[in-house]
Protein backbone atom coordinates (compact mmCIF):
# COMPACT_ATOMS: atom_id res chain seq x y z
CA UNK A 1 0.00 0.00 0.00
CA UNK A 2 2.87 2.16 0.60
CA UNK A 3 4.07 1.56 -2.33
CA UNK A 4 4.88 4.22 -5.16
CA UNK A 5 6.93 4.65 -7.64
CA UNK A 6 9.04 7.28 -9.41
CA UNK A 7 7.75 8.58 -13.19
CA UNK A 8 8.62 11.34 -15.26
CA UNK A 9 6.20 13.88 -16.10
CA UNK A 10 5.56 14.27 -19.84
CA UNK A 11 2.72 17.12 -19.73
CA UNK A 12 0.51 19.38 -17.54
CA UNK A 13 -3.01 20.47 -17.45
CA UNK A 14 -5.65 22.30 -15.66
CA UNK A 15 -8.51 20.06 -14.67
CA UNK A 16 -11.97 20.93 -12.60
CA UNK A 17 -9.83 22.99 -10.33
CA UNK A 18 -6.43 20.33 -9.79
CA UNK A 19 -3.35 20.24 -12.10
CA UNK A 20 -2.96 16.84 -13.96
CA UNK A 21 0.03 15.24 -15.17
CA UNK A 22 0.76 12.95 -17.73
CA UNK A 23 3.29 10.73 -16.24
CA UNK A 24 5.79 7.97 -17.58
CA UNK A 25 6.63 5.37 -15.54
CA UNK A 26 9.08 2.69 -17.52
CA UNK A 27 7.12 2.03 -20.71
CA UNK A 28 2.93 2.94 -19.72
CA UNK A 29 2.22 6.59 -19.06
CA UNK A 30 -0.26 7.20 -16.63
CA UNK A 31 -2.33 10.62 -15.67
CA UNK A 32 -1.21 11.51 -12.30
CA UNK A 33 -3.05 14.45 -10.03
CA UNK A 34 -0.30 16.96 -9.43
CA UNK A 35 -2.26 19.11 -6.46
CA UNK A 36 0.63 18.38 -3.96
CA UNK A 37 3.49 19.02 -5.91
CA UNK A 38 2.96 22.91 -7.06
CA UNK A 39 6.52 22.86 -7.56
CA UNK A 40 6.93 20.08 -10.45
CA UNK A 41 7.58 20.75 -14.05
CA UNK A 42 7.68 19.06 -17.18
CA UNK A 43 10.68 16.86 -17.30
CA UNK A 44 10.47 16.67 -13.35
CA UNK A 45 10.29 12.78 -12.18
CA UNK A 46 7.67 12.81 -9.14
CA UNK A 47 7.00 9.61 -6.64
CA UNK A 48 3.25 8.26 -7.29
CA UNK A 49 0.91 6.73 -4.94
CA UNK A 50 -2.61 6.08 -5.44
CA UNK A 51 -2.55 8.82 -8.61
CA UNK A 52 -0.97 11.26 -6.52
CA UNK A 53 2.25 12.87 -6.86
CA UNK A 54 4.07 13.21 -3.15
CA UNK A 55 7.51 14.53 -4.13
CA UNK A 56 9.47 15.79 -6.48
CA UNK A 57 12.72 13.67 -7.02
CA UNK A 58 15.50 15.62 -5.79
CA UNK A 59 18.08 14.82 -8.90
CA UNK A 60 21.03 16.50 -7.00
CA UNK A 61 21.03 14.73 -3.88
CA UNK A 62 20.08 11.28 -5.70
CA UNK A 63 23.34 11.88 -7.71
CA UNK A 64 25.35 13.00 -4.97
CA UNK A 65 24.43 9.99 -3.12
CA UNK A 66 24.32 7.24 -6.10
CA UNK A 67 27.91 8.42 -6.42
CA UNK A 68 29.13 7.69 -3.23
CA UNK A 69 27.56 4.64 -3.01
CA UNK A 70 29.52 3.60 -6.71
CA UNK A 71 32.60 4.54 -5.28
CA UNK A 72 31.86 2.05 -2.04
CA UNK A 73 31.11 -0.72 -4.60
CA UNK A 74 34.00 -0.20 -6.40
CA UNK A 75 36.37 0.15 -3.54
CA UNK A 76 34.31 -3.14 -2.26
CA UNK A 77 35.45 -5.02 -6.10
CA UNK A 78 38.76 -3.89 -6.11
CA UNK A 79 39.87 -5.27 -2.56
CA UNK A 80 37.32 -8.10 -3.00
CA UNK A 81 35.12 -9.29 -0.27
CA UNK A 82 36.48 -6.84 2.41
CA UNK A 83 36.18 -9.55 5.32
CA UNK A 84 37.79 -12.25 3.61
CA UNK A 85 40.86 -10.54 2.03
CA UNK A 86 41.37 -9.43 5.76
CA UNK A 87 41.90 -5.92 4.65
CA UNK A 88 39.53 -3.57 7.14
CA UNK A 89 38.10 -0.64 4.62
CA UNK A 90 39.15 2.22 6.21
CA UNK A 91 36.22 4.15 7.58
CA UNK A 92 35.92 7.53 4.98
CA UNK A 93 34.50 9.23 8.16
CA UNK A 94 30.71 9.29 6.63
CA UNK A 95 27.97 7.16 7.95
CA UNK A 96 26.67 6.62 4.66
CA UNK A 97 24.76 9.66 2.72
CA UNK A 98 22.26 11.78 3.62
CA UNK A 99 22.81 12.52 7.16
CA UNK A 100 20.47 15.22 8.39
CA UNK A 101 23.29 17.39 8.86
CA UNK A 102 24.72 17.49 5.10
CA UNK B 1 13.45 2.61 -14.94
CA UNK B 2 15.12 6.15 -13.98
CA UNK B 3 15.33 5.93 -9.60
CA UNK B 4 14.20 2.53 -9.22
CA UNK B 5 16.97 0.38 -11.41
CA UNK B 6 19.89 2.08 -9.55
CA UNK B 7 18.90 1.55 -6.24
CA UNK B 8 18.35 -2.51 -7.31
CA UNK B 9 22.32 -2.39 -8.56
CA UNK B 10 24.11 -5.91 -7.47
CA UNK B 11 27.43 -3.45 -7.48
CA UNK B 12 26.08 -0.84 -4.75
CA UNK B 13 24.65 -3.32 -3.02
CA UNK B 14 27.45 -5.46 -2.60
CA UNK B 15 29.42 -2.72 -1.27
CA UNK B 16 27.01 -1.84 1.03
CA UNK B 17 26.95 -5.31 2.76
CA UNK B 18 30.73 -4.86 2.80
CA UNK B 19 30.43 -2.04 4.83
CA UNK B 20 27.97 -3.48 7.24
CA UNK B 21 30.15 -6.27 7.81
CA UNK B 22 32.85 -4.28 8.69
CA UNK B 23 31.17 -1.73 10.83
CA UNK B 24 29.45 -4.54 12.84
CA UNK B 25 31.03 -5.66 16.19
CA UNK B 26 28.63 -6.88 18.02
CA UNK B 27 24.33 -7.67 17.92
CA UNK B 28 21.98 -5.32 17.17
CA UNK B 29 18.17 -5.83 16.64
CA UNK B 30 16.42 -3.16 14.08
CA UNK B 31 12.95 -2.57 13.00
CA UNK B 32 11.64 -1.80 9.63
CA UNK B 33 8.54 -0.44 9.86
CA UNK B 34 6.81 -0.32 6.71
CA UNK B 35 5.28 -3.50 5.28
CA UNK B 36 6.37 -2.27 1.73
CA UNK B 37 10.40 -2.52 3.13
CA UNK B 38 9.78 -5.90 4.86
CA UNK B 39 9.14 -7.34 1.18
CA UNK B 40 11.74 -5.89 -0.53
CA UNK B 41 14.31 -7.64 2.46
CA UNK B 42 12.38 -10.73 2.25
CA UNK B 43 12.72 -10.26 -1.62
CA UNK B 44 15.93 -9.79 -1.77
CA UNK B 45 17.10 -11.73 1.37
CA UNK B 46 18.85 -9.16 2.83
CA UNK B 47 18.21 -10.28 6.36
CA UNK B 48 20.60 -13.26 5.02
CA UNK B 49 23.57 -11.11 3.53
CA UNK B 50 23.49 -9.05 6.67
CA UNK B 51 26.03 -10.27 9.77
CA UNK B 52 24.03 -12.88 11.53
CA UNK B 53 24.24 -10.55 14.74
CA UNK B 54 22.25 -8.01 12.86
CA UNK B 55 18.56 -9.00 13.64
CA UNK B 56 15.43 -7.95 11.34
CA UNK B 57 12.20 -7.60 12.93
CA UNK B 58 9.20 -6.39 11.06
CA UNK B 59 7.16 -3.50 12.35
CA UNK B 60 3.27 -2.87 12.09
CA UNK B 61 3.58 -0.48 8.92
CA UNK B 62 0.62 -2.14 6.99
CA UNK B 63 -2.64 -0.68 6.70
CA UNK B 64 -4.32 -3.12 5.37
CA UNK B 65 -3.08 -6.04 8.64
CA UNK B 66 -3.82 -3.16 11.29
CA UNK B 67 -7.35 -2.07 9.91
CA UNK B 68 -9.81 -3.26 12.97
CA UNK B 69 -11.52 -6.20 12.80
CA UNK B 70 -14.72 -3.87 12.90
CA UNK B 71 -14.38 -1.74 10.23
CA UNK B 72 -14.28 -4.73 8.14
CA UNK B 73 -17.23 -6.27 9.50
CA UNK B 74 -18.98 -2.44 8.96
CA UNK B 75 -17.49 -2.64 5.35
CA UNK B 76 -18.89 -6.05 4.94
CA UNK B 77 -22.04 -5.32 5.92
CA UNK B 78 -22.44 -1.70 3.96
CA UNK B 79 -21.35 -3.67 1.09
CA UNK B 80 -24.36 -5.97 1.31
CA UNK B 81 -26.97 -3.26 1.42
CA UNK B 82 -28.98 -2.78 -1.48
CA UNK B 83 -27.85 0.30 -3.97
CA UNK B 84 -24.59 0.19 -2.87
CA UNK B 85 -21.13 0.35 -4.45
CA UNK B 86 -18.58 -0.05 -2.07
CA UNK B 87 -15.37 0.72 -3.92
CA UNK B 88 -11.59 -0.06 -2.05
CA UNK B 89 -7.85 -0.99 -2.92
CA UNK B 90 -7.30 -4.38 -4.25
CA UNK B 91 -6.07 -6.17 -1.17
CA UNK B 92 -8.79 -5.26 1.42
CA UNK B 93 -10.91 -7.74 -0.49
CA UNK B 94 -9.59 -10.96 0.80
CA UNK B 95 -8.73 -9.93 4.22
CA UNK B 96 -10.57 -11.64 6.46
CA UNK B 97 -13.65 -10.47 8.83
CA UNK B 98 -15.65 -12.39 11.67
CA UNK B 99 -17.31 -14.32 9.18
CA UNK B 100 -16.64 -13.31 5.65
CA UNK B 101 -14.82 -10.74 3.60
CA UNK B 102 -15.37 -8.29 0.75
CA UNK B 103 -14.30 -11.05 -1.87
CA UNK B 104 -17.53 -13.24 -0.81
CA UNK B 105 -19.45 -10.22 -0.87
CA UNK B 106 -18.76 -9.31 -4.53
CA UNK B 107 -19.08 -13.40 -5.15
CA UNK B 108 -22.64 -13.33 -3.82
CA UNK B 109 -23.76 -10.35 -5.98
CA UNK B 110 -22.91 -7.45 -4.21
CA UNK B 111 -21.27 -4.62 -6.09
CA UNK B 112 -17.60 -4.44 -4.59
CA UNK B 113 -14.88 -2.57 -7.24
CA UNK B 114 -11.65 -2.14 -6.50
CA UNK B 115 -10.11 1.40 -7.54
CA UNK B 116 -6.16 1.84 -7.92
CA UNK B 117 -6.93 6.04 -6.90
CA UNK B 118 -9.43 7.01 -4.36
CA UNK B 119 -10.39 9.92 -7.45
CA UNK B 120 -12.27 6.50 -9.26
CA UNK B 121 -14.44 6.10 -6.76
CA UNK B 122 -15.06 10.18 -6.84
CA UNK B 123 -16.22 9.12 -10.68
CA UNK B 124 -18.02 5.84 -9.69
CA UNK B 125 -20.45 8.27 -7.55
CA UNK B 126 -20.66 10.76 -10.53
CA UNK B 127 -21.54 8.32 -13.05
CA UNK B 128 -24.18 6.62 -10.23
CA UNK B 129 -26.33 9.44 -8.93
CA UNK B 130 -28.87 6.92 -7.79
CA UNK B 131 -26.33 4.55 -5.66
CA UNK B 132 -24.93 5.17 -2.67
CA UNK B 133 -21.04 4.94 -3.31
CA UNK B 134 -19.00 4.14 -0.12
CA UNK B 135 -15.15 4.24 -0.40
CA UNK B 136 -12.89 2.05 1.83
CA UNK B 137 -10.34 4.82 2.70
CA UNK B 138 -7.62 3.38 4.40
CA UNK B 139 -3.72 3.89 4.80
CA UNK B 140 -0.84 5.67 6.97
CA UNK B 141 -0.01 9.45 6.29
CA UNK B 142 1.28 8.28 3.12
CA UNK B 143 -2.28 7.49 1.61
CA UNK B 144 -4.38 10.54 3.78
CA UNK B 145 -3.58 13.50 1.28
CA UNK B 146 -5.31 11.55 -1.67
CA UNK B 147 -8.46 10.13 0.59
CA UNK B 148 -8.34 13.73 2.14
CA UNK B 149 -8.45 14.90 -1.96
CA UNK B 150 -11.41 12.58 -2.70
CA UNK B 151 -13.73 13.71 -0.15
CA UNK B 152 -12.26 17.54 -0.22
CA UNK B 153 -13.31 17.28 -4.19
CA UNK B 154 -16.69 15.16 -3.09
CA UNK B 155 -17.58 17.84 -0.92
CA UNK B 156 -16.53 20.55 -3.14
CA UNK B 157 -18.73 19.02 -5.77
CA UNK B 158 -21.57 18.36 -3.49
CA UNK B 159 -21.47 14.42 -4.21
CA UNK B 160 -24.11 13.42 -1.84
CA UNK B 161 -24.09 9.80 -2.73
CA UNK B 162 -20.18 9.35 -1.68
CA UNK B 163 -18.66 9.08 0.99
CA UNK B 164 -16.06 7.40 2.78
CA UNK B 165 -14.88 5.00 5.66
CA UNK B 166 -11.97 6.10 6.94
CA UNK B 167 -9.81 3.69 8.55
CA UNK B 168 -6.30 5.93 8.89
CA UNK B 169 -3.64 5.37 11.01
CA UNK B 170 -0.17 7.30 12.09
CA UNK B 171 3.19 5.66 12.37
CA UNK B 172 4.71 7.73 15.36
CA UNK B 173 2.40 6.81 18.15
CA UNK B 174 3.16 3.05 17.01
CA UNK B 175 6.78 3.41 17.70
CA UNK B 176 5.91 5.13 20.63
CA UNK B 177 3.85 2.19 21.67
CA UNK B 178 6.68 0.02 20.55
CA UNK B 179 9.24 1.31 22.57
CA UNK B 180 6.85 1.81 26.17
CA UNK B 181 6.71 -1.97 25.70
CA UNK B 182 8.33 -3.53 28.75
CA UNK B 183 9.01 -6.30 25.98
CA UNK B 184 10.79 -4.33 23.50
CA UNK B 185 14.16 -5.29 21.91
CA UNK B 186 14.39 -3.04 18.83
CA UNK B 187 17.25 -0.93 19.24
CA UNK B 188 17.34 1.28 15.81
CA UNK B 189 14.13 1.72 13.39
CA UNK B 190 14.30 2.38 9.55
CA UNK B 191 11.31 4.85 9.55
CA UNK B 192 9.04 4.50 6.48
CA UNK B 193 9.92 6.40 3.53
CA UNK B 194 6.62 7.25 1.87
CA UNK B 195 4.83 8.33 5.04
CA UNK B 196 7.79 10.38 5.41
CA UNK B 197 7.87 11.76 2.80
CA UNK B 198 4.56 13.16 3.16
CA UNK B 199 5.19 14.39 6.72
CA UNK B 200 8.77 14.85 6.98
CA UNK B 201 11.00 13.75 9.64
CA UNK B 202 10.18 16.18 12.63
CA UNK B 203 8.03 14.17 14.31
CA UNK B 204 10.45 11.68 15.05
CA UNK B 205 13.15 13.80 16.88
CA UNK B 206 11.55 13.27 19.98
CA UNK B 207 10.92 9.63 19.82
CA UNK B 208 14.92 9.29 18.80
CA UNK B 209 15.70 11.79 22.04
CA UNK B 210 13.32 10.42 24.63
CA UNK B 211 14.05 6.93 23.97
CA UNK B 212 17.11 6.74 23.28
CA UNK B 213 17.40 5.19 19.73
CA UNK B 214 18.75 6.12 16.10
CA UNK B 215 16.20 6.59 13.50
CA UNK B 216 17.14 6.56 9.92
CA UNK B 217 14.05 7.15 6.94
CA UNK B 218 14.38 4.26 4.71
CA UNK B 219 13.29 4.11 0.78
CA UNK B 220 12.05 0.89 -0.42
CA UNK B 221 14.53 -0.57 -2.10
CA UNK B 222 17.25 -3.04 -1.94
CA UNK B 223 20.39 0.03 -1.47
CA UNK B 224 18.00 2.23 0.03
CA UNK B 225 17.49 -0.31 2.94
CA UNK B 226 20.98 -1.70 3.13
CA UNK B 227 22.17 1.87 3.55
CA UNK B 228 19.69 2.55 5.99
CA UNK B 229 20.40 -0.46 8.00
CA UNK B 230 24.75 0.57 7.65
CA UNK B 231 23.58 3.94 8.87
CA UNK B 232 21.45 3.11 11.86
CA UNK B 233 24.55 0.67 12.49
CA UNK B 234 26.95 3.19 12.40
CA UNK B 235 25.07 5.24 14.87
CA UNK B 236 24.44 2.53 17.21
CA UNK B 237 28.09 1.53 16.93
CA UNK B 238 29.42 4.71 17.72
CA UNK B 239 26.43 5.27 20.68
CA UNK B 240 24.79 8.05 18.98
CA UNK B 241 20.54 8.03 19.00
CA UNK B 242 19.39 10.39 16.12
CA UNK B 243 17.42 10.89 13.26
CA UNK B 244 18.77 10.91 9.88
CA UNK B 245 17.57 10.65 6.25
CA UNK B 246 18.54 7.91 3.74
CA UNK B 247 15.83 8.62 1.37
CA UNK B 248 17.16 11.89 0.47
CA UNK B 249 15.86 12.01 -3.16
CA UNK B 250 12.26 11.81 -1.96
CA UNK B 251 11.80 12.97 2.03
CA UNK B 252 13.04 16.16 3.30
CA UNK B 253 12.55 17.72 6.65
CA UNK B 254 9.42 19.63 6.32
CA UNK B 255 7.80 17.01 4.11
CA UNK B 256 5.28 17.71 1.69
CA UNK B 257 3.26 21.09 3.11
CA UNK B 258 0.31 21.39 0.82
CA UNK B 259 -0.63 17.51 1.52
CA UNK B 260 -0.24 18.00 5.17
CA UNK B 261 -2.47 21.16 4.45
CA UNK B 262 -5.08 19.39 3.04
CA UNK B 263 -5.17 16.40 5.86
CA UNK B 264 -5.24 19.31 8.40
CA UNK B 265 -8.81 20.53 6.01
CA UNK B 266 -10.30 17.21 6.10
CA UNK B 267 -9.31 15.16 8.87
CA UNK B 268 -8.41 15.52 12.97
CA UNK B 269 -6.10 12.61 14.88
CA UNK B 270 -8.21 10.72 16.79
CA UNK B 271 -7.86 7.07 19.52
CA UNK B 272 -7.69 4.56 17.00
CA UNK B 273 -8.19 0.91 17.53
CA UNK B 274 -4.89 -1.54 15.53
CA UNK B 275 -6.02 -4.83 14.54
CA UNK B 276 -4.20 -7.63 17.08
CA UNK B 277 -2.31 -4.95 19.03
CA UNK B 278 -5.55 -2.75 20.09
CA UNK B 279 -6.27 0.26 21.28
CA UNK B 280 -3.24 3.35 21.01
CA UNK B 281 -3.98 6.77 21.61
CA UNK B 282 -3.90 9.69 19.17
CA UNK B 283 -2.88 7.34 16.42
CA UNK B 284 -5.42 7.25 13.99
CA UNK B 285 -7.59 10.22 12.03
CA UNK B 286 -11.31 10.75 10.85
CA UNK B 287 -13.07 13.22 9.19
CA UNK B 288 -13.81 16.46 10.70
CA UNK B 289 -17.31 17.35 11.48
CA UNK B 290 -17.72 19.25 8.90
CA UNK B 291 -17.74 16.50 6.17
CA UNK B 292 -20.61 14.60 8.19
CA UNK B 293 -22.47 14.15 5.25
CA UNK B 294 -19.17 12.04 3.28
CA UNK B 295 -18.52 10.18 6.33
CA UNK B 296 -19.24 6.91 6.33
CA UNK B 297 -19.62 5.84 9.78
CA UNK B 298 -22.32 8.71 9.92
CA UNK B 299 -24.21 7.92 7.05
CA UNK B 300 -24.76 4.29 7.48
CA UNK B 301 -26.67 3.33 10.74
CA UNK B 302 -25.09 -0.20 11.00
CA UNK B 303 -25.35 -1.65 14.40
CA UNK B 304 -22.42 -2.83 15.83
CA UNK B 305 -21.39 -6.61 15.49
CA UNK B 306 -19.25 -8.91 17.95
CA UNK B 307 -15.76 -9.37 16.43
CA UNK B 308 -14.25 -12.61 16.01
CA UNK B 309 -10.27 -13.43 15.76
CA UNK B 310 -9.90 -16.66 14.76
CA UNK B 311 -8.13 -18.33 17.27
CA UNK B 312 -5.11 -19.41 15.78
CA UNK B 313 -4.00 -16.25 14.39
CA UNK B 314 -0.95 -14.79 16.18
CA UNK B 315 -0.78 -11.53 13.56
CA UNK B 316 -0.56 -9.35 16.49
CA UNK B 317 2.70 -10.60 17.64
CA UNK B 318 4.32 -10.54 13.93
CA UNK B 319 2.64 -7.04 14.02
CA UNK B 320 4.70 -6.04 17.28
CA UNK B 321 7.98 -7.98 15.79
CA UNK B 322 7.92 -10.57 19.09
CA UNK B 323 7.23 -13.48 16.62
CA UNK B 324 8.08 -14.09 12.71
CA UNK B 325 5.61 -15.62 11.00
CA UNK B 326 7.49 -18.98 10.27
CA UNK B 327 6.70 -19.19 14.51
CA UNK B 328 3.30 -19.84 13.38
CA UNK B 329 1.84 -23.05 13.78
CA UNK B 330 -0.78 -22.17 10.75
CA UNK B 331 1.84 -20.71 8.91
CA UNK B 332 1.48 -22.16 5.10
CA UNK B 333 -0.95 -25.39 6.22
CA UNK B 334 -3.88 -23.58 7.17
CA UNK B 335 -3.11 -20.11 6.74
CA UNK B 336 -2.05 -19.44 3.42
CA UNK B 337 -2.88 -16.19 0.99
CA UNK B 338 -6.04 -18.25 -0.63
CA UNK B 339 -7.33 -19.21 3.15
CA UNK B 340 -5.56 -16.37 5.17
CA UNK B 341 -7.02 -16.69 9.12
CA UNK B 342 -5.11 -12.92 9.34
CA UNK B 343 -4.38 -9.84 7.26
CA UNK B 344 -0.72 -10.23 7.47
CA UNK B 345 -1.28 -13.42 5.10
CA UNK B 346 -3.28 -11.31 2.76
CA UNK B 347 -2.13 -8.10 2.43
CA UNK B 348 0.70 -7.23 -0.51
CA UNK B 349 3.02 -5.63 2.64
CA UNK B 350 1.55 -8.32 5.30
CA UNK B 351 4.83 -9.84 6.89
CA UNK B 352 3.34 -13.45 6.83
CA UNK B 353 2.42 -12.71 3.04
CA UNK B 354 6.30 -11.74 2.51
CA UNK B 355 7.61 -14.80 4.32
CA UNK B 356 4.76 -17.17 2.74
CA UNK B 357 6.09 -16.31 -0.97
CA UNK B 358 9.78 -15.63 -0.29
CA UNK B 359 10.42 -17.86 2.95
CA UNK B 360 8.54 -21.06 2.79
CA UNK B 361 10.55 -23.71 4.35
CA UNK B 362 10.46 -26.40 2.10
CA UNK B 363 8.79 -28.95 3.16
CA UNK B 364 5.45 -26.43 2.97
CA UNK B 365 6.28 -25.69 -0.78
Amino acid sequence: MCLAVPGKILETKEENGSRLGRVQFGGITRQVQLDFVPEAVIGDYVIVHVGFALSTVNAEEAERTYQLLAEMGMLDEELGSGQDSGVRIPDSGSSGSGSAES
Amino acid sequence: MKYLDEYRDARLARGLIADIAQRTTRPWVLMEICGGQTHTLMRYGIDELIPPQVELVHGPGCPVCVTALETIDRAIQIASLPRVILVSYGDMLRVPGSHSDLFHVKAAGGDVRVAYSPMEALKVARANPERKVVFLGIGFETTAPANAMAVWQGAREGLGNFSMLASHFLVPPAIRMLLESPRNRVQGFIAPGHVCTVMGYRQYDELSRKYGVPIVVGGFEPVDLLEAISMLLAQLEQGRAEVENQYVRSVSCEGNRPAQELMDKVFEVCDRKWRGIGLIPQSGLRLRAEFAAHDAERVFDVAATTTEEPVECISALVLQGLKKPVDCPAFAVRCTPETPLGAPMVSGEGACAAYYQYRRPAHKL
